[in-house]
């Protein structure tokens, strides 16, 4: 371990009420801690510039999961495991259920956080993606009071973000209207399980009968770990909205995604077969899409 | 096979049964004490400062001040009392750099400090000014020479075998085949990182407790920098979790800082390395290079061949040339070469050494042969298979060093078997059949290879292990070797061939700790050697204890172990002490030609042939090995749970080293030094492995046993990457085989990106 415990200080405040006050006592000191599954690997590592923890992990505020009539309000605090228990998102909002269950393992699923996962702002984390298809908003709450936001903007570069140093984020709220789409997620890993995302894609849509054709609706996609934040394709939904599916107009939209992402080569992989991933990905998208109205 | 050969062991009791691990409660309960439970009272932790570049002199070292340095102890080359050097065989590699640093994590100074937690921020605030020289990164860029890093040549180690008249053999070849094959480095990554601590005495010495393989290496390399004779250094091996090759050489290197930080604080010192830095500077597999040009009859004989085999040692020679030496003998496979010759060498380049890693050169040459064959078959036109019978092996006929074997293996026998046990012909038939829409695709690929037990040539000789067994007092028996337990399973295979040859209960027979002022010398636990030769040994040590004390007259056979342990507790009674050893002779009849490569390499061979089915996803360029079987003849099982565990686990580093495995190297050092980016396969990524022995009695080996632990790294890579060739009709030839090359070789096939796989629409 390469952090001195003996320079860390830690504060674990009672309530989501008394921890905005701390944080709003010295804002940049304060290192809020919820999981501390992100943390602590870079505790470990030594690399930690803050050195004060600010505790939030289990505070009731944060961990609760409601369901109201127009829309899920997910704590920020909620764990994986609280994702994968819940019914609603079983039901409703299943590729937050599934990307929950390959992140990490079963301890990581225990102890890591949505709220973290969205600070974090790793552009390969798992549950973004799934985020931006939901059109999910963000409650963020500090002394100053609670303002929400457009989850989609929250993301402003790499590990920047629209959140000021005394806000915490306290709520992930998710539209109930995508009972019936068609959804699907994939994560091509470094290896099956415990992985991080080389590419991670998250996307829904409809088809729906126009007089004489099937035509897309609503169609939302959304990739991780190709761009500096986690990307909605607009451009490659535009193209497909309203269209009838056949083979030109996938071809369209994979050009489109092509010119919407921004891939790198690091140490996981190469740009090029990010982008090909990509590419492979919208099609086996747009086929599962297509063979879910065959089974029909 | 098997019946005709194990009729004679019928009669054992213990050997062949699966007991119990003799530390398994231990490890179970928590009670094993590993080096970093172990605490001594005022004891430091210390750490060490490494260089930053890859190859340079070093010019000035600066503290900065704001830490309190007063209360560091700080070791530099001027407070080594003896030579400054790490003992192996060149005796090249300094403990500390003095004047040059050669790769990016060669250590230059010691710290220590009572709180462990106030290293990291000092080693960092030892800056270091270099004046930066040329340095060389890859096998190619050591071979051009544009510097010379290392000797004369930055050659290390070279061998050439030569068998027949090669050149004759081309005038007379229907084929000519040629082909280039290559491996990555891979890091052994056992649980536990390296950890010792050392203790420093003006009357006893030093004395070094420690995660190790190799006691006795560790002893002779504190001898010379301590400057202490034999009996004033000890080194005793603590429980240790986890090695595979990577804690034969290291521990001598971080048990020497512990010793110079013991030494010069007087106090009691714990080094243990964190998983980054562990995987940064401690040794790996070396990257290897291997050229085959092969003449071949027109059915596919071979004829002979020129196989060039090349290792990447890194900046010092350490094992470099053993590493070779193995990797050389076993570069043609278990192939019949009437002749061939084979020129190995081992280069530096400016990278950590690299050093011993389960297989220790075999799997490297053996990935480039197990390639080589399918490439061979394809040229010819037969399958893998067939290829292979036509070439194997057999009793009477020699190996590339000239060996002739003598004992009755069949390859083709084990081949039919495995491929009957794989379900081989059915599959294919499958896999042929599947459209070509699919989005996976199935291969089936072979592996036939064969490992060589114990040291190579006159090693063994020159180790003349030594083994022991004592009396207990309640009459039942201890076991004395330097032989390690690391996971493996050497303390219950040892003590199962003690209690079998003494009729003794298993549960009648202890291991001591290894511990150099309490045990002998029974030579290093690494090639695959403990089993066959040191429990041999074990077994004679034993057959003289019995003598003793039927000669004493406390004893008649037959007898029960009742009456053995009443005769064990009365002769020490009388006697206060009961003990045999034995001594390692070479057997008669092997003879080993140093100069000329040539002659009886290994006491024994284990051989192998395993199948791996594979699927490639056509979407993500992933291959996952879906079936694995792993068939070999290794002589008599010992411990078939063990040996099941010894076959599964290497099969699964196999996996590995063929898939995804990659060490990131940037200027000699690795970047992915986390366990988040040095990807080894989980649970979720290696197969039903499925297990199959066949038993041929070795006689050279306890109770008929020959090496087991390495032979399984061997076959899992080329079967692995025969397999993706199988499914897609792309051959790849060099490991780790990671979805961008093949992402790239089959978008390369299929023209622009969008043809990676087509639309179906909707009907
Ligand atoms: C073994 C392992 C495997 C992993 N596998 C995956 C994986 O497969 N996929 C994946 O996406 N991630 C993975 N992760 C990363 C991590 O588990 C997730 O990002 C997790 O969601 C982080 O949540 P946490 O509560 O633990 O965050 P913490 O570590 O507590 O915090 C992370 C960051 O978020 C901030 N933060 C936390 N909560 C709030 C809040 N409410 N408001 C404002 N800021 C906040 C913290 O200040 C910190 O900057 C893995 C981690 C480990 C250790």
């Amino acid at each position: 371990m390469r952090s001195n415990p003996a320079e860390f200080e830690w504060a674990a405040p009672a309530t989501l009420e008394e921890a905005v006050k701390v944080l709003a006592g010295d804002p940049d000191a304060w290192l809020p801690i919820a999981g501390g599954t992100d943390l602590m690997v870079q505790f470990a590592a030594g690399t930690l510039e803050r050195r004060r923890f600010l505790n939030i992990w289990n505070l009731g505020e944060l961990r609760r999961i409601d369901g109201f009539p127009g829309e899920l309000q997910v704590g920020a605090g909620s764990t994986y495991t609280d994702l994968r228990e819940n019914d609603i998102i079983t039901r409703e909002f299943p590729l937050l259920g599934r990307t929950a269950s390959w992140t990490g393992g079963i301890a990581n699923q225990n102890r890591g956080t949505l709220g973290g996962n969205v600070a974090n702002a790793s552009p390969a984390a798992d549950s973004l993606p799934a985020l931006m298809v939901y059109g999910a908003d963000l409650i963020l709450t500090s002394t100053r009071g609670d303002r929400r936001v457009r989850y989609e903007d929250f993301h402003t570069g790499y590990k920047r973000m629209n959140l000021a140093p005394d806000e915490l984020i306290r709520t992930i709220c998710l539209p109930r209207r995508f009972s019936g789409y068609i959804s699907y997620a994939r994560k091509i890993g470094t290896r099956k399980a415990q992985a991080i995302a080389k590419v991670c894609i998250a996307a829904v849509g409809r088809l729906a009968k126009d007089s004489t054709q099937l035509m897309l609706e609503d169609v939302r996609i959304a990739v991780g770990s190709v761009a500096p934040v986690p990307l909605r394709l607009r451009n490659a939904e535009q193209l497909l909205n309203r269209r009838p599916l056949d083979e030109a107009r996938v071809e369209l939209a994979c050009k489109a995604a092509a010119a919407e992402i921004q891939p790198i080569s690091d140490l996981r992989s190469t740009a090029k077969y990010r982008a090909q991933i990509v590419n492979n990905l919208v099609r086996e998208f747009l086929d599962t899409l297509a063979a879910r109205e065959r089974e029909r | 096979m098997m019946s005709h050969s194990l009729k004679s062991n019928l009669g054992e009791k213990i050997v062949g049964k699966p007991t119990p691990r003799k530390e398994g409660p231990g490890k179970v309960t928590g009670e094993a004490r590993y080096i970093d439970d172990l605490s001594f009272p005022d004891m430091l932790y210390g750490a060490t400062v490494r260089s930053q570049i890859a190859r340079g002199m070093l010019k000035k070292i600066t503290f900065r001040p704001d830490v309190p340095w007063s209360e560091f102890v700080v070791v530099s080359v001027p407070d080594i009392p003896g030579k400054n050097y790490i003992a192996l065989i060149e005796n090249d590699q300094p403990c500390l750099a003095e004047k040059v640093v050669n790769h990016p994590e060669e250590p230059i100074l010691l710290l220590a400090h009572p709180d462990r937690y106030m290293l990291p921020n000092a080693v960092a605030a030892v800056s270091i000014e270099y004046e930066p020289l040329p340095a060389l990164f890859s096998i190619e860029e050591s071979e051009r020479k544009s510097e010379i890093i290392w000797g004369q040549d930055n050659v290390f180690k070279s061998y050439q075998i030569e068998k027949g008249d090669v050149d004759a053999i081309w005038a007379k070849a229907d084929y000519i085949v040629e082909g280039e094959y290559s491996t990555g480095a891979q890091e052994q990554l056992y649980i536990e990182t390296q950890g010792v601590i050392a203790t420093y005495d003006c009357e006893q010495g030093v004395t070094v407790w420690g995660s190790m393989q190799c006691p006795y290496y560790v002893h002779k390399a504190l001898m010379v920098v301590c400057d202490l004779p034999e009996d004033k250094v000890r080194v005793v091996q603590t429980e240790t979790g986890g090695a595979f090759g990577g804690k034969e050489e290291y521990p001598s290197m971080i048990a020497a800082h512990a010793a110079l930080l013991a030494r010069k604080s007087g106090r009691p010192v714990k080094i243990v390395y964190d998983r980054a830095e562990d995987m940064a500077a401690t040794t790996k597999r070396h990257p290897s290079r291997t050229r085959h040009r092969t003449a071949l009859t027109k059915d596919g004989k071979i004829l002979g061949g020129e196989i060039e085999f090349v290792i990447d040692g890194g900046a010092y020679q350490t094992l470099s040339p053993v590493v070779l030496s193995r990797g050389t003998i076993h570069a043609g496979g278990p192939y019949h070469w009437p002749a061939v010759r084979i020129i190995a060498k081992a280069l530096a380049t400016n990278a950590p050494p690299h050093g011993a890693f389960r297989g220790f050169g075999a799997p490297q040459s053996l990935f480039a042969m197990e390639r080589h064959m399918d490439r061979i078959a394809r040229t010819v036109k037969v399958s893998p298979a067939e290829i292979r019978r036509r070439n194997f092996l057999k009793p009477g006929q020699t190996t590339i060093t000239e060996q002739t074997i003598s004992e009755p293996i069949d390859l083709e026998k084990l081949l039919d078997r495995a491929l009957v046990l794989s379900d081989y012909e059915s599959k294919k038939s499958r896999f042929r059949q599947q459209g070509k829409n699919g989005k996976r695709k199935g291969g089936l690929g072979i592996a036939a290879f064969l490992h060589g037990a114990g040291f190579t040539g006159s090693g063994e000789r020159y180790l003349s292990s030594v083994v022991g067994i004592e009396g207990q007092p309640n009459g039942g028996v201890r076991v004395l070797v330097s032989s390690t337990e690391f996971g493996q399973g050497t303390n219950t295979v040892l003590c199962q061939i003690a209690a079998e040859a003494l009729g003794l209960e298993y549960g009648d027979v202890a291991i001591a700790q290894p511990d150099t002022a309490q045990v002998p010398n029974s030579g290093p636990t690494v090639a695959s050697r403990t089993a066959m030769v040191v429990g041999k040994l074990l077994e004679s040590a034993a057959l003289g204890l019995k003598q003793t004390l039927i000669r004493a007259g406390m004893l008649g056979e037959p007898y029960a172990a009742e009456e053995f342990r009443c005769a064990c507790r009365a002769y020490m009674e009388r006697y206060g002490e009961l003990r045999s050893l034995a001594r390692y002779e070479q057997p008669d009849g092997i003879h080993w030609d140093d100069q000329k490569y040539r002659g009886a390499a290994y006491a024994a061979f284990a051989w192998a042939v395993y199948v791996a089915e594979v699927s490639v996803d056509l979407t993500a360029y992933s291959v996952s090995v879906d079936d694995f079987v792993a068939l070999q003849e290794v002589g008599r099982v010992i411990n078939p749970v063990l040996a099941r565990g010894q076959v599964l686990g290497g099969v699964a580093q196999g996996i590995g080293f063929a898939l995804y495995e990659k060490v990131e190297w940037r200027h000699g050092r690795m970047q992915n030094s986390q366990m988040t980016n040095y990807i080894v396969p989980t649970s979720a990524d290696v197969p039903p492995i499925r297990v199959y022995f066949e038993e041929i009695a070795n006689q050279h080996g306890a109770f008929g046993a020959k090496g087991i632990g390495e032979l399984p790294m061997d076959g899992p890579a080329p079967a692995i990457v025969n397999a993706v060739e199988d499914a897609l009709g792309i051959p790849f030839n060099s490991i780790p085989l990671m979805p961008e090359e093949i992402c790239e070789a089959l978008t390369a096939a299929a023209g622009p990106p969008s043809a990676g796989h087509s639309f179906s629409g909707v009907r």
